[in-house]
């Protein structure tokens, strides 16, 4: 068990992220602090919560590049609700995002299983639709701090047992989807499904259908993230989180998803997330300019990508009957 | 040693002499000699399996022999690769013509000889204006500058009888032409191939169909079990001659002793009809029974097995399991009315290998081992260590990645899921296809096993000695429609062959 472990994809990353974090712990020891690693966690909260709605994507051998537009639209409507019914309680809120960005993710859903239509092609169509129907509804404005009431955006912030409220969002959305993705028929699928459309096929699950229930589930992860966005930084705008998709996908594919599919976990997802976080919010304190940081973490996912497709390739085929009792 | 053909002032312009060729566990092709003579069209006969698409790799510089010569003109050459073989004049137009659809007909002809022009750019116009010619020449009433996309298959062909003749290719080899064609169309393939005839080019003329062999032939050549049997010409010989020496002794193979206790019935197909794919389709199935279909290559015998199955719909016709009427609309409708399909490619359709073993095996039954979607790993694994003990797989862990086990468990596992589903019917395509002597032992033990335990099997085969050894009963398929059923006691080599290729349909 624990050999198995030491080998796997999530063993190397956490690896990389402990050496990452021993690296700048020697420039910058503060960095270390408890509470700055917990602000570390709690600032990348977003980018994992996306990273695992797409991996889900992923996994089904589709892309969603809509999510931040997703995230936009849905943070910008709850936004607006929010001045015009201040009084609605954040319950409300809350699910209408999960809802509102299922819907949206269901829109992709249905075109790529109904249509056919390759999901790239599906998700940057619906990109900038929903990009568009933000400034339809908001007239091009922004809804600023001021607009929001106090209870809308203090959620992110609150402290429950130590923690904000929004790493709880994180942590609680990471732990339903290790259930689902190990514990369900739905979550077997995915993997089925990604792993080969054509077996799957004659297994009698429906590829379709498997992979609308990816994008809807991506886009409800979406919709969440929307409100937690909005409300934490107080404003929501036409642009908010624009080109949030790529550093998603970049999540998914530093944490060992395959984009060919059928490869992944929650686990490296996370990972994958945490590891951008760390990159993010470390660079700066140690005065590396941003131009750099883009830099690193394009390189990070070269590499990542490196050893994935390293680590994927057959090791030929085994003909000793030892070693297949072995593997 | 050399076949003296009874021509013997020609010499042949391209021939084999003493090809070996050897696949892991398989000798495709033994000692087979083969003589293709300038303005003669030459037919290369032979079963499924008798060697003929090995032939054409190798006089085509795809594969090269491990044994024996080439010769061009009499002289020993070697075919390093296809360009080496197609700079000897050698061309093969295939079943699926190898062409690309995004270019234009004349850019597809002259696709690697392109005329150039200055700077050594291509000369468009020249390009156009030749393939034109040939066009003419054969009276393919083509536009050069089409689309490949736009033509219709017959078109394709023609595409590819001109590129034959831009790259001025003296042997043509066409590897069943007239299988996707129309009545019109091939009798428009036929003039071509007189054409070619009196042009002098030597080909090589590969089909199943005993009319067309008769029709344009002047030479055969027949194959079994990839050994040359004999050659001559088609003027000596009946078509009776032939079927003898392509179905020849019975092959040396055992099959497993059965005592058949076929019981009642467990599958009843009436009249099943297809828009394209076939028509007229009724069947029973009992339990403990195997039921061949045997049949060519595109009769229609797995495009019916994917109806039953619910991949593609049958626009009519009806189907009862164990006496109930059933709709079947999707793979899953077919599992759970307990009809399994062990597909003809089960490296692409078979496993999943990124899964482990038990995730493997459980696939299909996951509503026998969940409750409202959720798993309970514990029945999982009881289920898939069941099916996995009773198939002899022998693995560390059921948590093993099926990608790291070798084909002959890979294909267990396969077989370990459908057999966990419960099935009441089983339907194998091409079990064997492309498998050792002994995984077909074992793959044939299994069968006998299966309908030994009252399941209702259906083999879909290519291969006569396993149709003869193995089933109880068969249907013969000719072009969508059965035209024959046969029991065991009825059935001979030659009476399958004849049904399957239409020979003698006199009433």
């Amino acid at each position: 068990m624990i050999r198995r472990f030491l080998r796997s994809r999530e063993a190397v990353l956490s690896g990389a992220i402990l050496l990452l974090i021993a690296l700048i712990a020697l420039r910058f020891p503060a960095f270390v602090a408890p509470q700055n690693l917990a602000n570390v966690f709690n600032d990348t909260s977003p980018l994992m919560i996306l990273a695992i709605g797409q991996m889900i994507v992923i996994l089904t051998k589709c892309i969603d590049l809509s999510v931040a537009a997703n995230l936009a639209l849905t943070g910008m409507v709850v936004s607006l609700l929010n001045i015009a019914a201040p009084d609605l309680p954040l319950v409300f809120t809350v699910l209408l995002a999960l809802s509102l960005g299922a819907l949206l993710g269901m829109v992709n859903g249905v075109l790529v299983w109904k249509l056919n239509i390759p999901p790239i092609v599906v998700t940057l169509g619906t990109m900038t639709i929903y990009r568009g129907i933000i400034f339809l509804i908001s007239e091009g404005k922004w809804v600023n701090a001021h607009e929001m009431s106090p209870a809308f955006k203090a959620l992110p912030r609150q402290i429950f047992l130590g923690f904000p409220m929004l790493s709880w969002f994180a942590l609680v959305v990471i732990v339903i989807a290790v259930v689902v993705m190990n514990r369900t028929t739905l979550g077997r699928a995915f993997f089925a499904v990604g792993g080969n459309p054509h077996a799957a096929v004659y297994t009698g699950l429906n590829v379709g259908r498997t992979q609308f229930w990816a994008f809807t589930i991506s886009g409800a992860l979406a919709g969440l993230t929307g409100y937690l966005w909005v409300s934490r930084y107080a404003v929501a705008y036409v642009d908010i989180a624009g080109g949030f998709e790529l550093d998603v996908v970049a999540a998914c594919v530093i944490g060992g998803i395959s984009i060919a599919g059928g490869i992944g976990s929650v686990g490296g997802a996370v990972l994958g997330a945490l590891f951008l976080g760390v990159i993010k919010n470390a660079l700066p304190v140690i005065n590396i300019s941003p131009f750099w940081q883009l830099a690193i973490s394009g390189a990070a996912i070269i590499i990542a990508v490196a050893l994935n497709s390293r680590a994927n390739k057959t090791r030929g085929r085994i003909i000793l009957k030892r070693k297949e009792a072995e593997a | 040693m050399q076949p003296q053909p009874s021509a013997a002032a020609v010499t042949a312009v391209l021939s084999l002499d003493g090809v070996i060729k050897d696949f892991p566990g398989v000798r495709a092709l033994s000692s087979v000699s083969l003589s293709l003579y300038p303005g003669q069209v030459t037919a290369l006969v032979g079963e499924n399996g008798a060697g003929k698409s090995t032939v054409v790799k190798i006089l085509t510089g795809i594969y090269q022999p491990d044994g024996g010569a080439i010769l061009v003109d009499g002289a020993p050459v070697q075919f390093a690769n296809a360009q080496a073989a197609a700079a000897h004049g050698i061309t093969a137009i295939h079943q699926e013509t190898v062409l690309f659809d995004e270019l234009t007909v004349a850019e597809n002809i002259f696709l690697g000889h392109a005329p150039k022009g200055r700077f050594g750019l291509i000369d468009t116009a020249a390009m156009i204006a030749k393939s034109r010619a040939i066009l003419t020449e054969i009276e393919a009433p083509i536009d050069p500058t089409t689309r490949l996309r736009d033509l219709s298959i017959a078109s394709k062909h023609l595409v590819a009888i001109a590129r034959a003749l831009s790259i001025d290719a003296r042997v043509v080899i066409m590897d069943e032409p007239t299988a996707a064609l129309s009545h019109k169309e091939i009798n428009e393939l036929y003039d071509l191939v007189d054409k070619l005839k009196a042009q002098g080019k030597a080909i090589l003329f590969i089909s199943h169909k005993f009319d067309e062999i008769f029709r344009i032939a002047d030479r055969f050549a027949v194959f079994r079990d990839g050994q040359f049997v004999g050659d001559g010409h088609i003027a000596d010989v009946t078509q009776d001659d032939l079927v003898q020496m392509m179905v020849g002794r019975s092959v040396d193979q055992i099959f497993p002793k059965r005592i058949s206790a076929i019981g009642k019935e467990a599958l009843k197909v009436v009249g099943y009809d297809h828009p394209t794919e076939f028509a007229d389709i009724s069947f029973t199935l009992h339990k403990g029974e195997i039921l061949g279909f045997y049949g060519l290559i595109g009769a229609g015998r797995s495009e019916v097995m994917q109806a039953l199955y619910g991949i593609t719909k049958p626009s009519k016709g009806a189907v009862r399991i164990d006496g109930d009427v059933r709709i079947i609309r999707s793979p899953a409708d077919a599992v759970a009315h307990g009809i399994v399909y062990v597909p003809e490619d089960r490296g692409k359709q078979g496993a999943i290998t990124a899964l482990p073993i038990f995730q493997n095996v459980t696939l299909p039954s996951l509503h026998r081992t969940s409750r409202h979607g959720f798993l309970r790993l514990a029945e999982e694994f009881a289920l898939a260590r069941e099916y996995t003990a009773r198939l002899n797989l022998r693995a560390a862990s059921l948590e093993t990645a099926v990608g790291n086990l070798s084909g002959g468990n890979q294909q267990k596992v396969v077989i370990a899921k459908w057999l966990a589903t419960q099935p009441k019917v089983i339907i194998l395509d091409e079990p064997t296809k492309g498998i050792d002597i002994g995984s077909k032992a074992a793959v044939h033990e299994f069968m006998a096993e299966l309908a030994a335990q009252g399941l209702a099997v259906i083999m879909v085969s290519s291969e006569i000695p396993e149709v003869l050894g193995m089933s109880d009963r068969v249907i013969v398929m000719r072009e969508g429609r059965i035209v024959d059923e046969l029991k065991r006691d009825e059935m001979t080599p030659e009476m399958l062959v004849r049904r399957a290729a239409g020979i003698g349909d006199t009433e």
